[in-house]
């Protein structure tokens, strides 16, 4: 995962002049303010915003000149975990994490095994059949984890996905998250929970007025509140 | 690069059986949850396509008729009577170097004489009398290749020597152009009015439809459906709704035609004027009409979609 450098605006500069480089296999905090720019940053990475300047590239691939036509591929090889969950509630568990499959054309016979082995992962194997408004959102996030990984990215992209949780159901999304960064896959966290960040020690990245003012292995959060 | 992110060769292009059912199942879901607006859109359809259907009728049938009459059109040039033969080949000549004339025959005034009384029937007797001295003139019946030209052959016929008079029917030929032009202008700029109605009414549904499933479609890319796969389900719904609304105008037009063609085919026969005969003409019709339902509600629906694609 090569990050070279982005600048962006549409009518307000939202991030300027951000030059980073992320490795395969890192654990990433996205730290700053509200409104600093994080947002923009992550949405970047999975190609909702397009950068007005500068290159992103992740796994060689230039996301700024990315035809159209190409994003969905993209998307295919990047989880994405959002703080709302973003699940269907009209499907039960299993047909949520299936979606993402069938949607991109799978063999019904992988589906099966594919969303049995990823729910068991990430412990909701015997909810499959629940709807999402049965479960609690800790168990409604595992869901949407399940979902971003289900196509094994090498790359998962989560916007405060403790966002929405008290913080003992985070810890076990935490958890969750180190497992998926053990096997292998890079993950890009946005997240505003100090606690969090300073016990989890992994690389911090601040950013303040659409630039990077601190990028450290083993950060801290550095803000009060 | 390319496997790192197997963007390579199976791309979606052909779609698979499986996802087309997926598709087609999805359609018709839609056009249930959303009955009424289903409703509203058929019934546009419908409605437009009824009168489209009739218009169309209506205007090919005037066409037809437009064209024999205009094709009967013909430029009656009298000779003049003191004109020799020699001068009557000359203007037979000149008349023939004109490139929009396509036929030209010579009638002597004897024969112009008994189609006279044979037109007039019993009152025709009455010119017998003339056989002796027949007061008429040689004639050549000059056709256009284009009846459109009649007038401006006419007049380019009349400044020529030895062309005593030149008819053509003044006056009614102008008319019946007119008449022809304007209604089949009229017709297309009716048809085309009401076709834009029905489109933007199936395109409004469409966008209901789209709505209430937004959160679908935005999931949907985000763990990287392609454009086609999202779209594919409302270009359906849009498509059974327009083909859905050609149904009854279909059997309206053609029961229609059926009536009409009975009752109006004896009584026009007897002018010598044809309308378009039932069978070949009404499946004609019918296959315009579905293809036509079909097309505005796909566009309808695409107009709608491409909006909440630009995620």
């Amino acid at each position: 995962m090569k990050n070279v450098m982005k600048k962006y605006s549409n009518g307000v500069i939202a991030v300027n002049g951000l030059d980073i480089k992320i490795k395969q296999g890192e654990f990433v905090y996205v730290v700053g303010p509200s409104g600093a720019g994080k947002s923009t940053f992550i949405k970047m990475m999975y190609r909702e915003e397009k950068p007005t300047q500068g290159t992103i590239m992740i796994h060689g691939i230039n996301l700024a000149k990315l035809k159209m036509s190409k994003v969905p591929m993209l998307r295919r090889n990047i989880g994405v975990v959002f703080q709302d969950f973003k699940l269907l509630p009209t499907l039960t568990v299993y047909e949520n994490v299936a979606f993402a499959l069938e949607v991109i054309e799978e063999n019904p016979r992988n589906i099966k095994k594919k969303v049995m082995e990823t729910l068991d992962l990430v412990g909701l194997k015997h909810k499959a059949k629940m709807l999402p408004t049965e479960l609690s959102g800790g168990e409604q996030q595992r869901v949407s984890i399940a979902r971003s990984i289900i196509n094994s990215p090498k790359l998962v992209i989560a916007d405060e996905p403790t966002g929405n949780l008290d913080p003992e159901t985070s810890w076990d999304i935490m958890n969750l998250l180190e497992e998926i960064n053990n096997r292998g896959t890079t993950i890009i966290m946005a997240t505003h929970n100090k606690e969090i960040v300073n016990t989890i020690k992994h690389r911090v990245i601040a950013i303040e007025n659409g630039r990077i003012v601190r990028d450290e292995q083993r950060g801290e959060y550095g803000y009060e509140g | 690069m390319e496997e790192l992110f197997g963007m390579s060769s199976e791309v979606n292009t052909d779609m698979k059986a499986r996802t087309f059912q997926r598709h087609a199942r999805e359609s018709f879901k839609s056009l249930f949850r959303n009955g009424w607006m289903t409703f509203a859109s058929i019934s546009a359809v419908t409605i437009t396509l009824i009168l489209v259907g009739v218009f169309f009728v209506i205007m090919m049938n005037l066409n037809k008729v437009a064209t024999t009459i205009e094709e009967n059109v013909e430029i009656r040039v009298h000779i003049d009577v003191a004109a020799t033969k020699e001068e009557r080949a000359a203007l037979e000549e000149q008349i023939k170097s004109i490139s929009e004339v396509s036929s030209i025959k010579f009638s002597p005034k004897e024969k112009e004489l008994n189609n006279l009384i044979d037109s007039l029937g019993e009152d025709g007797d009455a010119f017998k009398l003339f056989e002796q001295d027949n007061p008429l003139n040689d004639v050549f019946v000059v056709k256009t290749k284009d009846p459109e030209d009649t007038i401006k052959v006419a007049d380019k016929i009349e400044g020529f020597d030895h062309a005593a008079k030149v008819k053509y029917g003044q006056g009614s030929v102008e008319r019946l152009f007119k008449v022809t032009s304007v209604s089949r202008n009229v017709g297309i700029v009716l048809i085309i009015g009401l076709l834009f109605t029905a489109m933007f009414l199936i395109s409004n549904t469409i966008k209901i439809t789209i709505v209430a499933r937004r959160r679908e479609v935005e999931i949907m890319k985000l763990v990287g459906a392609t454009n086609w796969f999202i779209r594919w389900p409302f270009f359906l719904e849009g498509m059974w709704l327009g083909i859905l609304g050609s149904i009854i105008p279909i059997a309206a037009v053609s029961t229609i035609y059926y009536y009409a063609y009975q009752y109006l085919q004896p009584k026009l026969a007897t002018n010598f004027i044809q309308i378009l005969d039932f069978t070949p003409f009404v499946y004609q019709v019918s296959v315009l009409l579905i293809v036509m339902g079909a097309v505005i509600g796909v566009w309808g629906s695409v107009m709608s979609i491409r909006k909440f694609l630009r995620v």
